[in-house]
């Protein structure tokens, strides 16, 4: 007896709905975008330069006492949270966030002595784990660096399934890649979470991983076109995500659980770095079987592979995703 | 497909085992820590009793590299520094006056008098009193222009000269300033290296980042800021004729004059010459002592040349005062009283035993050849990379457990030799960090999990096809052959792109992004070559000693 978590043979009909899903996934790239250019990214110091330091006490926090300890200091606007991790309820630690000083690279040790000193007086047992500072000068060109690694990744990704399949394959899959990264950044617009260099690493595995996903169906279709010539484009296209729909959902569920394990058991540092992997793949995997054929099928793809006519397959193109 | 030569199946077996071997010592991290500490101890001359039993903890015949841990991880500090290579221009424009002044006092018929103007840093600025002999000033000046010697500067000169009006204005040349850059940095990292090497840490990293940029990390220090007091400072000593003393800091001290403030009265300042006579980089010696008053103080020793300049102008200036100036400030302005002929002195200032000791430790190191700004720093603590580690490592089992218990659920036997085959991949991706020496960090922790949670894709693949195959009712042969044969395509577009991903992210991105990438890509590399190659191995070696009528996958 096996667990399966897909029927072994499934014939559903992945256009049915095609309407509702690919609709649904316009107006969530849609709403993504509102949200990044009305609410913005919550960008850390890589991204906009400041200090952050990350305290651990003794005694429970007091959020309030902190923050009234660092206002004489007249350091501008200084946010505190306290960091809550399930997994490590005996946790004291805060990550306090200090704006780019004018004029300053980056935080004289004054500065931080300061601060130690000032929380000190709160609690004695707090220590700094963690002192970081950026300058605007260096977090400037990390925002420059990281825009143009996710450029680069999709170009790299629009060019290879380019050369291993048709154009409309990869003008699809490409597609599927703006999705999926355009609303993983909506929700960290929505959610305000903390978006920082490795938020963008994430983003770009989120891009090489949708892309598998995509690439396996592909992959299928392109036999499945060479074996069914005379089948419809769309019934080839619901063949193939039948076929490989079991491999799928076995790769995504294997990968969630690794990253839920990391999610829950990894600590609070990467726990922001991981929902966004965890999102990534749920959308990825999401896309693969709505977004990316869709778009395939609204360009239509050369149907017959031994002659030159490239015309024929346009027929389809018409078809309404 | 399913007969694979022998040969096939001796480079398949071998290679896994040296991926595990090499794998091996991080099992043992603190012994072969030790061992490599104690083996380059024990080549730089220490002997000891308890260094040798170190050293013979681990044998020396087995594989010792291992995966560094990233700042993350072990905590220390993180430096990103910014060298102000204009600064180099200004001092090299500075010690040129001496030969200016000389060649157009040669030319003082057609030049008349001259004098040094005030200037933008970088820039030399004579007037001439006879404007009409400005061309042949500017010739004498430019006569004294060296040949650049490097690649690039073929045919050019180091010194751009130019008129206006009266003035002479020299700057260096753009390849020259090019040249000077390459230098500096060189210099830079250099001197750097020094200072860090003197404190005793282990495995610093220190890197040039783009045109005047390094990137310095130093593992197990405790906080940037005592990184920073150790190579933030310049440490650049100078010995100048004093020309007078004043209390009014922002009084212009004249055209060839600096005015520099005193390191303990912050009331005073001084005009000094702006040539110094000599220079700390002609130091060949500084140790911390005490002076005559039993007050710490630094002893330092010049080399031939910085001994002769030393004593003739102490020889020739014998009551007048002299400034010893460090980074700007004067520590100290003693009145020559003697001839000091032998090339050794002492600095006494208000220090600390702390401060002489630091003070001595930088002059030895040299003087840094150019100011540095500090762009970003990072401190992180040892608590904090420990607790990653930990949460680390149990989310590793737990993903770990998690994919095993799944897979032999979903494909039984079949999913038991791809368990196997995971944990193999995993000892290899370890085997491959320490073999090239990469270093781990906490998103390269993340990269392994999903690296395990990926793994398993291609052998999905695999085994779905075959699957798929035993449905059309061929023998369990050929449905396994089909599957490998018909998955590899799947298997090898997929893991590409991904791979793309990978190298993309580890040549733009930095610190932690490649930390990632690094991990990522290896894990793409392992899990591809343990699913076509070991489970297929182990796969054929199992259909060989059973010879099974059906299988159920």
């Amino acid at each position: 007896m096996r667990l399966k978590l897909v029927p072994d043979e499934t014939t559903w009909d992945f256009f049915r709905h095609a309407r509702l899903t690919f609709g649904a996934s316009v107006v969530a790239v849609i709403v993504s975008v509102f949200l990044f250019l009305s609410m913005g990214l919550n960008f850390g110091i890589d991204f906009r330069g400041g200090t952050t330091i990350r305290t651990d006490a003794e005694q429970a926090v007091d959020v309030g006492a902190y923050r009234d300890a660092i206002a004489p200091l007249g350091l501008g606007d200084v946010s505190i949270t306290q960091v809550f991790d399930p997994a490590r309820p005996d946790l004291n630690v805060t990550q306090i966030r200090i704006e780019a000083q004018e004029g300053v690279e980056s935080v004289s040790e004054t500065t931080v002595a300061a601060v130690r000193d000032a929380l000190q007086a709160v609690d004695p047992s707090l220590t700094f784990q963690e002192v970081s500072s950026v300058g605007p000068k260096v977090s400037g060109e990390l925002i420059k660096a990281a825009v143009y690694a996710v450029l680069a990744a999709m170009g790299a990704v629009l060019v290879y399934i380019w050369l291993r399949f048709e154009w409309q394959f990869s003008v699809g899959a490409v597609a599927a890649l703006v999705h999926d990264v355009l609303i993983t950044i909506g929700v960290f617009s929505l959610l305000q979470i903390k978006f920082d260099l490795a938020i963008i690493a994430a983003l770009l595995t989120i891009v090489g991983y949708s892309l598998n996903d995509t690439v396996v169906v592909f992959d299928r279709l392109r036999e499945n076109l060479r074996k069914y010539k005379k089948m419809e484009l769309r019934e080839v296209m619901n063949l193939s995500v039948n076929e490989t729909l079991s491999r799928t959902v076995m790769t995504s569920f294997t990968t969630l659980l690794a990253l839920l394990a990391l999610y829950f058991l990894g600590g609070d540092v990467i726990r922001g770095f991981v929902f966004a992997m965890i999102m990534g793949v749920v959308i990825g995997t999401y896309s693969s079987v709505f977004v990316a054929k869709n778009i395939v099928l609204f360009l239509g793809v050369k149907r017959d592979w031994s002659k030159t006519d490239a015309s024929k397959g346009n027929q389809y193109a018409n078809i309404d995703a | 497909m399913l007969n694979i030569p022998l040969w096939k199946r001796v480079v398949i077996v071998g290679l896994v085992a040296l991926g595990l071997l090499f794998a091996m010592p991080n099992a043992f991290y603190s012994r072969v820590e030790g061992h490599n500490d104690a083996v380059a101890a024990i080549e730089g001359g220490a002997e000891s009793p308890e260094l040798t039993a170190m050293e013979g903890a681990w044998p020396g015949w087995l594989p010792s590299s291992l995966v560094n841990l990233g700042l993350d991880l072990r905590g220390g500090a993180h430096l990103l520094a910014e060298v102000h290579l204009e600064d180099v221009y200004a001092s090299r424009i500075d010690a040129l006056w001496p030969e200016v002044r000389d060649a157009l006092r040669d030319q003082r018929a057609t030049v008349g008098t001259i004098r040094q103007q005030n200037s933008a840093p970088g820039e030399l600025r004579v007037r001439i009193s006879n404007p009409e002999g400005i061309a042949a000033a500017v010739q004498a000046v430019q006569a004294l222009a060296q040949p650049i010697v490097s690649l690039t500067g073929v045919g050019e000169r180091d010194l751009a000269v130019r008129s206006e009006g009266a003035d002479v204005v020299v700057t260096l040349s753009e390849a020259e300033q090019l040249a000077t850059d390459q230098r500096t940095m060189q210099q830079t990292l250099e001197i750097i290296r020094r200072r860090v090497d003197e404190v005793g840490t282990r495995e610093p990293t220190i890197q040039r980042q783009g045109n005047d940029r390094v990137l310095i990390q130093v593992p197990g220090i405790g906080s940037a800021e005592e990184l920073k007091a150790l190579i933030g400072t310049t440490a650049q000593l100078t010995f100048h004729p004093v020309v007078s003393q004043t209390r009014d800091g922002s009084q212009d001290p004249g055209g060839r004059n600096v005015i520099y403030p005193d390191l303990e009265d912050p009331e005073l300042f001084y005009i000094l010459e702006r040539t110094p006579v000599v220079t700390g980089e002609e130091l060949t010696d500084a140790q911390p002592s005490f002076d005559q008053n039993g007050l710490p103080a630094v002893n330092f020793r010049f080399n031939v040349s910085g001994a002769r300049k030393f004593g003739d102008y102490t020889a020739e200036n014998i009551g007048s005062p002299f400034a010893i100036v460090l980074d700007g400030e004067v520590i100290s302005a003693p009145v020559i009283r003697d001839h000091i002929p032998g090339g050794s002195g002492i600095i006494s200032g208000n220090f600390t035993v702390e401060e002489s000791t630091q003070l001595a430790v930088l002059l030895r190191a040299g003087a840094l050849p150019a100011e540095l700004t500090f762009l970003e720093e990072r401190t992180i603590g040892p608590e904090l990379g420990q607790d990653s580690i930990d949460a680390g490592k149990i989310a590793c089992i737990v993903a770990f457990a998690g994919v095993l218990v799944f897979m032999a659920l979903s494909y039984g036997w079949f999913g038991i030799l791809a368990n196997i085959a995971l944990i193999l991949n995993v000892g290899m991706i370890f085997g491959l960090l320490s073999m090239i020496g990469a270093t781990l960090t906490l998103p390269g922790i993340a990269g392994i999990v999903l690296t395990i949670g990926m793994a398993v894709d291609a052998n999905v693949l695999i085994f779905e096809r075959i699957r798929e195959e035993l449905k059309s009712a061929k023998g369990p042969a050929r449905a396994i052959e089909l599957g490998y044969e018909r998955a590899q395509s799947a298997i090898v577009d997929a893991n590409i792109t991904t791979f793309l991903t990978a190298v993309i992210l580890f040549v733009m991105g930095s610190g932690p992004v490649r930390g990632f990438a690094v991990t990522l890509g290896l894990g793409i590399l392992t899990s591809v070559f343990t699913a076509i190659f070991v489970t297929r191995l182990m796969v054929v070696i199992w259909m060989e000693r059973r010879r099974p009528k059906t299988i159920e996958v």
